[in-house]
C-alpha cells in the first residue's frame, strides 16, 4: 500500500477528517509561512528596521539625558 | 426517455448545417481591387494614421506653466517594492521637523502615540509629548487650561487658526505637512529638490519682495525662505548635519506621514508574491488536469 492510498483512505476518505486537515494544514502552513516571510523582510530591510535601530536609540535617549 | 432526448438534441444541435458557413466569407476582399483602388485605401489608411499621430503630439504641447524645474527620481532607501523605511533618517527627520518646519507649518494628523514603535518607545514619546502644552478643557469653572501633552495629543499646532497662519507669513499659508509628500507631485523627490533647490533668480526674472526663487516650485517664487542651511541642528548619533542630509530626513521622515502603512504593506507584498508563487502553478496544473478529459475526449458520430 503505497504512501498516498493510505493518506487517502485516512485522511480525505472521509468528510470529518478531510475537513479536520484542512484546519490543521491551514493552522500549520500559516505557522510556518508567516515568520518566514517576516525573516525574509527583516533580512532585506537589515538595519533599518525599528528592532533593529532600537539599541542605538535607547543609548542616544540616556546620552542626552546625561 | 431522458437518453431519447438527449440523443435527439446532440443530433440537432451537431449537425452541420449544409452550406450556410461558407457563403458569407466572399463578400469582401482586398485581392478583387484594382491596384488604383488599393494605392487609394493604402493612401487614406497612412492619411488617418498620420492625422492621429499630430493630433496626439499636439496634446503634449509645451505651454508656459509647464517651465518648471521637474525635479530628478533619487535613490531613497525606500524606493524598491520590498524595501522598508529607513527607521533611524525618521528619526532624525522627525528632530528637523521639530525644530525647523514646525516653527511654520502645522502637523494636524499625526498623534504622539503613533511615534511608538516606529521612532520611539513609550517611555520616551511620552516624554516627547510632555515637552508640549496643550490646551485642554473646560474645567470645573468652564475655563480651559494648559496641561503638558499626553500619547493621544496631536502635533501642537504654531498658529491658532489658518488666518493667523496668513497674517504671520506675508499673507502665505503654510501648508499643513502630514500629507505633503502624497500632495505633491513627484513626491519626496519634489520636496528634496525644493528645499535644497534655493538658488539666485536668473537674468530677467523678477522677484517680489517677500517671496525667494525656487526653479523647482510652481512659477519660481516661493514665500517660504530656505529653511536648512549646514550644521543648523545636531544630530544626536552624530550624523553631519549637512543640508542635504537634513533634506534627506525630513522627506523620509514626511513619507512616513503620509504613509504610515508603508513598512506594513510591503511586509505584506512579500507575503503576497511567496502565496502568488505557489499559487500561480497550481491553478494552472489543475486547469489542465480538469480541462484534460475535454480536450482529449474524441466524438464519433454515428448514423442510424
Amino acid at each position: 500500500m503505497s504512501l498516498v492510498s493510505v493518506v487517502y483512505k485516512s485522511v480525505f476518505r472521509r468528510s470529518s477528517t478531510f475537513a479536520l486537515a484542512i484546519v490543521a494544514g491551514a493552522f500549520g502552513f500559516e505557522r510556518i509561512f508567516d515568520p518566514t516571510c517576516d525573516a525574509v523582510f527583516a533580512y532585506i530591510n537589515r538595519g533599518k528596521l525599528y528592532d533593529d535601530c532600537k539599541a542605538t536609540f535607547a543609548a542616544q535617549g540616556g546620552a542626552e539625558e546625561e | 426517455m431522458a437518453a431519447l432526448f438527449g440523443r435527439t438534441a446532440r443530433q440537432a444541435l451537431c449537425r452541420a448545417p449544409n452550406g450556410v458557413c461558407c457563403q458569407q466569407k466572399a463578400n469582401f476582399s482586398f485581392k478583387k481591387l484594382s491596384t488604383g483602388k488599393k494605392v487609394g485605401l493604402g493612401l487614406l489608411g497612412a492619411t488617418t494614421a498620420g492625422a492621429v499621430s499630430v493630433g496626439a503630439a499636439l496634446q503634449y504641447s509645451v505651454s508656459a506653466m509647464d517651465l518648471i524645474l521637474h525635479p530628478p527620481h533619487l535613490p531613497w532607501s525606500h524606493s524598491g517594492v520590498l524595501d522598508s523605511l529607513d527607521h533611524a533618517s525618521i528619526r532624525r527627520g522627525y528632530y528637523v521637523y521639530k525644530q525647523v518646519c514646525a516653527a511654520c507649518h502645522s502637523m494636524d494628523f499625526i498623534a504622539y502615540r503613533e511615534l511608538v514603535g516606529v521612532i520611539f518607545d513609550e517611555d520616551e514619546a511620552k516624554a516627547e509629548a510632555a515637552e508640549v502644552m496643550v490646551k485642554d478643557g473646560p474645567d470645573e469653572e468652564g475655563k480651559m487650561f494648559e496641561r503638558p501633552g499626553k500619547l493621544s495629543d496631536r502635533f501642537p499646532n504654531p498658529y491658532e487658526n489658518e488666518e493667523a497662519a496668513k497674517a504671520a507669513n506675508n499673507g502665505a499659508l503654510p501648508p499643513d505637512l502630514t500629507y505633503i509628500v502624497k500632495a505633491r507631485h513627484g513626491g519626496e523627490d519634489y520636496i528634496f529638490s525644493l528645499l535644497t533647490g534655493y538658488c539666485d533668480p536668473p537674468a530677467g526674472v523678477d522677484i517680489k519682495e517677500g517671496t525667494y526663487f525656487n526653479p523647482y516650485f510652481l512659477g519660481g517664487a516661493i514665500s517660504m525662505a530656505q529653511a536648512l542651511y549646514n550644521e543648523i541642528i545636531e544630530y544626536e548619533d552624530g550624523t553631519p548635519a549637512t543640508q542635504s542630509q537634513l533634506a534627506k530626513d525630513v522627506c523620509t521622515f514626511l513619507k512616513w506621514t503620509s504613509e504610515p502603512e508603508h513598512d506594513i504593506r510591503k511586509r505584506y507584498a512579500i507575503k503576497f508574491f511567496a502565496l502568488m508563487a505557489l499559487i500561480t502553478p497550481l491553478a494552472f496544473w489543475y486547469k489542465r488536469f480538469k480541462w484534460s478529459v475535454v480536450k482529449s475526449r474524441k466524438i464519433v458520430f454515428k448514423k442510424y
